[in-house]
């Protein structure tokens, strides 16, 4: 079985994020990169099936800061092969970032044919697209997202998916592979992979550099942004303050006015 | 050609989406803005009654197929894609959109990259500018917004639960309908099965009070902090999405875009940081109370009293109020 | 005990499973009696399957593999109190426990979830609370007094102050680096902090089993130390101490270093006079497992305490050597759900009970995680209203305002 991961570097949201001076992204200098949730969840969920079922692994990324630590963390948690694409302009949005990715998966040898392919359901500066789908037309591969579960039943080239609905109902799909996933959680939460294999890892093997191909389109995103920033609020909550006792008994006074309590 | 607005209707489990009212509200104030028609595209498998209640469009295009009954991405953007190709022969919607949820999540997507045309994504506003449609978009988790604009048209606008109140979206009377064939192969994804969440559990739906919690909470142990607060306020305990995938708390009690949406007298959210996948689920609530020590977390903003603090501090504490408050005097009104 | 001449140290990042018997201290280990008093001393010994007599018996018998893949060792604080007990002497908490555990560590199928964000924060961010490391001097601003950092002043300075994560970030660890900053500040000690370059030491994760992340932050720091000029380290951090005085020298760490208590205890003729605020209350000391029992710092804080006017010194049942362990160390800090769902008694529990029947005001600590976990073992147990906990240093300040 071949499974592909797709994996993205996206902002981190614990150090404060600031408006770059044009007003219209981020301040890229303080920022640090973070994989996204949802791509280390569909990392999860391909090492489960490998685990279960057997099967070699591998995963890509666009460059990034960190993104070293990452590909190395992945193999040490037991993928086979970690592939980092280099050279693509910096700040590509995510419909160009698809575009890349499915031109390397394509040209690099050993990846197609693929039996799935993975990405998280939604990245939280998917602005301009869903990787998941994305990968799905750039491939010609149907594609399912917001799933949950995954089994494989490789002899008759289908998988049975789990995929969320709302209200906590899910639903059991059949899927034709080859196919694209987007994970929402794996089966359990991402592992921990302790620092010493990382570290040996990063001695023993190696991350493959894959050149990102000439881009024969632009503008692939068609969007402009005219301005990011911070969000108005218009409204806020009233802030309650003191100590917990103090807050407490202020917050009862609240609720019993509202006939809560 | 004609220029016209589009949104495309959600419904699913027999019942049009909330969000499609809130799509309809706000698509109504573009296609005024711009001065051209909105129209509401319905796919699906015999439910053209459910145009019953769309009348704020001024048309309805309905396109009805026995494959779409599977509601599935793949499928609803095949039929959408085969229906722009042949309706964008004569018409020119200026904008289409197409709801961000659990249930359309990836139509539009895919709708965009099939017929090449932009997409923005998690918008929570819509504004005319200077005869163009400009997007309010949030973006990580909440932290920053962006105004987005195309050059091309349609753009496809993905949007989020809120944006509008679904009230005013919502007129009981059908628009006219238009009825359009596609033909739809086998798709390679079948919907084999609905799987229910445990029955047998509280249905957080209907309860006046829940206490939430969220990453905040830290531990499963320190679940008793909020299920003895919610027995002090006459509730229950739920939480967002990290706590149910940690297996704290079954998937029944889950708020926000892959669980329920609620709507008690009181939500106090405890540990819970605010992104709109939570927020989704409960912003309607009446009365919402959040703690957390990050007085940056989104959910401030939605929050009607804030508390920044340690939730394994303020619970206990509340308890106490509240234990003090029912024994130590009720003054008389 | 003196550790500091068993040379600890160098020889021991050498020492492994399988060559133990080419070092002392390895065939030291191997010297053990069997006497359980490890297993009888151990604050989780009844729940300890693998408590150091069984993994020496099991080492012996070539069956360690056994101990390796079962979770038992989730459960050592790292409180060396079967080091201190044992009658040979043998290096339990500083050579076996850690070579043990390392490989307990690499095969635990899944880590408790806090420990998980736990050790994936210290990682990422050099903390393990997920805070910004941007905000890590924060505190600095409420000090009331000036405070050097290095990284915008780097002129030679007397004191590298390496304040650590709890006392930079927590709530209360940021009162005990205020009142620290006011009392060095009246003493016109010489002083400068990291800030925002500072790191975890990494102590607590090596005694987990965590080492590849302890050497991470151990080469971090030591590059870090490395670009300024100072000529000794004080610090609050009591597992740091620990860290720098055992670990580090490994990688090269060779300054002079002490912990605030034992540095302060050292100016106690200069505090006294500037003690003037009658603080009029009695304190109970808890040691320190890291002070006390390992480094043999009793006498130095309790020398503070009765510096302090009004203060009436109580001692617990178990006291130095004997202290009873709040249960932080050895990664305890994040595994209290883990424990709880085990059903163990929660240590600092344990210690609050035997505090309060002391009649005490004030349980007085020395290291900074037994604030917090002091503070809500009180809460639990129903006793915040009869008693405070405070860092040393605190009561010294307070003790000098007004």
């Amino acid at each position: 079985m071949n499974i592909l991961v797709a994996l993205r570097m996206v902002p981190d949201v614990v150090e404060e994020l600031e408006v770059a001076a044009d007003g219209k992204w981020l301040d890229l200098e303080f920022v640090r990169m973070v994989l996204s949730e949802s791509d280390d969840h569909a990392l999860e969920e391909a090492l489960l099936i490998k685990e279960r079922q057997g099967g070699k692994v591998t995963v890509l990324a666009l460059d990034a800061p960190d993104l070293d630590d990452v590909l190395f963390s992945a193999l040490a948690k037991g993928v086979d092969r970690a592939i980092k694409i280099t050279g693509a302009e910096k700040g590509v949005m995510t419909r160009e970032a698809a575009h890349v990715l499915a031109r390397v998966i394509s040209n690099v040898p050993g990846l197609l044919p693929a039996d799935l392919i993975l990405s998280g359901t939604q990245a939280y500066d998917d602005l301009d697209g869903l990787i998941a789908p994305l990968l799905g037309h750039e491939l010609g591969l149907p594609f399912l997202g917001i799933v949950t579960k995954l089994d494989v039943d490789l002899s008759a080239g289908k998988a049975r998916a789990v995929k969320e609905y709302p209200e906590g109902v899910r639903g059991e799909f059949e899927v034709a592979l080859p196919a694209v996933f987007g994970i929402q959680a794996a089966e359990k939460p991402p592992r921990y992979v302790p620092v010493a294999k990382v570290r040996a890892v990063m001695k023993s093997q190696k991350i493959e550099s894959v050149p990102a191909p000439a881009m024969e389109e632009v503008g692939l995103s068609m969007i402009q942004v005219l301005e990011m920033s911070k969000p108005q609020v218009s409204g806020h909550a009233v802030m309650l303050q003191g100590s917990p006792q103090e807050v407490s008994s202020g917050l009862c006074a609240i609720l019993v006015e509202r006939g809560l309590l | 050609m004609a220029a016209e607005f589009w949104v495309v209707v959600e419904h699913w489990g027999n019942r049009i989406g909330e969000i499609t009212y809130e799509a309809l509200a706000l698509g109504r104030e573009v296609a005024d803005e711009l001065g051209v028609p909105l129209r509401a595209v319905l796919l699906g498998h015999n439910v053209k009654e459910m145009a019953q209640s769309l009348g704020k469009a001024d048309v309805l295009t309905y396109v009805d197929h026995p494959l779409l009954s599977e509601v599935v991405a793949e499928t609803t953007a095949e039929a959408l894609v085969q229906l722009m190709k042949e309706e964008m022969k004569e018409r020119k919607p200026r904008g289409v959109i197409v709801p961000l949820t659990n249930v359309s999540l990836g139509v539009g997507t895919l709708l965009a990259a099939r017929l090449r045309l932009p997409i923005v994504n998690f918008c929570k506003d819509l504004k005319v500018v200077d005869g163009k449609v400009h997007a309010k978009s949030v973006l990580y988790g909440g932290k920053m917004e962006s105004m987005v604009a195309s050059d091309v048209e349609p753009a496809i606008f993905g949007l989020w639960p809120g944006a509008r109140k679904a009230e005013s979206g919502r007129v009981d009377q059908s628009p006219p309908i238009e009825e359009v064939a596609v033909s739809l192969r086998e798709p390679p994804i079948r919907l084999q099965r609905y799987i229910q969440p445990e029955a047998g559990d509280v249905d957080i739906s209907q309860q006046e009070v829940l206490v939430a919690v969220g990453r905040g909470i830290q531990g499963r142990e320190n679940l008793e902090l909020a299920e003895t607060l919610a027995k002090d306020l006459g509730g229950a305990v739920c939480g967002s999405r990290p706590v149910i995938d940690q297996g704290w708390m079954p998937l029944s009690r889950q708020v926000g875009k892959s669980g329920l949406t609620v709507k008690p007298k009181l939500y106090l959210a405890a540990g819970i940081s605010g992104a709109p996948e939570h927020t989704e689920g409960m912003k309607d609530s009446a009365l919402i109370v959040a703690v957390n020590t990050d007085p940056g977390a989104p959910i401030f903003n939605i929050a009607h009293y804030g508390i920044v603090a340690d939730v394994l501090e303020v619970l206990p504490a509340l308890h106490e109020a509240i234990e003090s408050n029912k024994g130590g005097g009720k003054h008389a009104a | 005990m003196d550790h500091a001449a068993v040379g600890v140290g160098s020889a021991c990042s050498e020492i492994t499973l399988e060559n133990l018997l080419q070092y002392p201290q390895g065939r030291e280990i191997l010297t053990c009696i069997q006497c359980g008093m490890c297993a009888g001393t151990c604050p989780h010994g009844e729940v300890m399957a693998y408590p150091p007599r069984r993994i020496i018996g099991m080492l012996r018998a070539g069956l360690l593999e056994q101990v390796f893949v079962s979770d038992s060792l989730l459960a050592c604080v790292g409180c060396y109190a079967c080091m201190a007990k044992c009658p040979r002497d043998i290096q339990l908490t500083e050579v076996l426990l850690p070579l043990v555990k390392e490989q307990v560590f690499l095969r635990l199928p899944e880590l408790p979830a806090e420990l998980h964000k736990a050790l994936e924060n210290t990682l990422r961010y050099g903390n393990p609370m997920a805070e910004s490391p941007r905000k890590r001097a924060a505190w600095v601003k409420t000090a009331g007094v000036p405070i050097r950092i290095l990284a915008e002043d780097p002129r030679p300075v007397d004191v590298l102050w390496f304040v650590e994560c709890q006392n930079s970030y927590h709530p209360r660890g940021q009162d005990i680096s205020r009142a620290t900053a006011r009392v060095f500040h009246a003493l016109g000690v010489d002083f400068a902090i990291l800030g925002n370059e500072e790191k975890c030491a990494g102590e607590c994760a090596r005694l987990l089993g965590e080492t590849g992340l302890f050497d991470t932050l151990m080469d971090y720091n030591m590059a870090v130390f490395s670009k300024y000029h100072f000529k000794r380290i004080v610090t609050s951090g009591a597992h740091a101490y620990d860290a720098f005085k055992y670990q580090y020298r490994e990688a090269g760490f060779r300054y002079p270093m002490e912990h605030t208590t034992p540095f302060l205890s050292n100016y106690v003729d200069s505090l006294k006079p500037r003690l003037t605020r009658k603080l009029g209350c009695s304190v109970t000391y808890h040691d320190s497992c890291c002070l006390g029992r390992h480094n043999g710092f009793y006498e130095e804080p309790r020398m503070l305490l009765r510096a302090i006017p009004g203060v009436k010194l109580l001692e617990m049942p178990h006291n130095r050597i004997n202290a009873l362990c709040c249960g932080g160390g050895g990664g305890g800090m994040w595994l209290d759900t883990y424990y709880k769902a085990k059903g163990y008694e929660r240590l600092s529990e344990r210690r609050v009970k035997e505090a309060v029947s002391t009649g005490a005001d004030v349980i007085a600590v020395s290291c900074p995680y037994e604030v917090s976990r002091f503070e809500d073992a009180l809460k639990v147990l129903g006793y915040d209203k009869k008693m405070v906990v405070k860092d040393v240093t605190e009561l010294l300040s307070e003790a000098m305002e007004g």
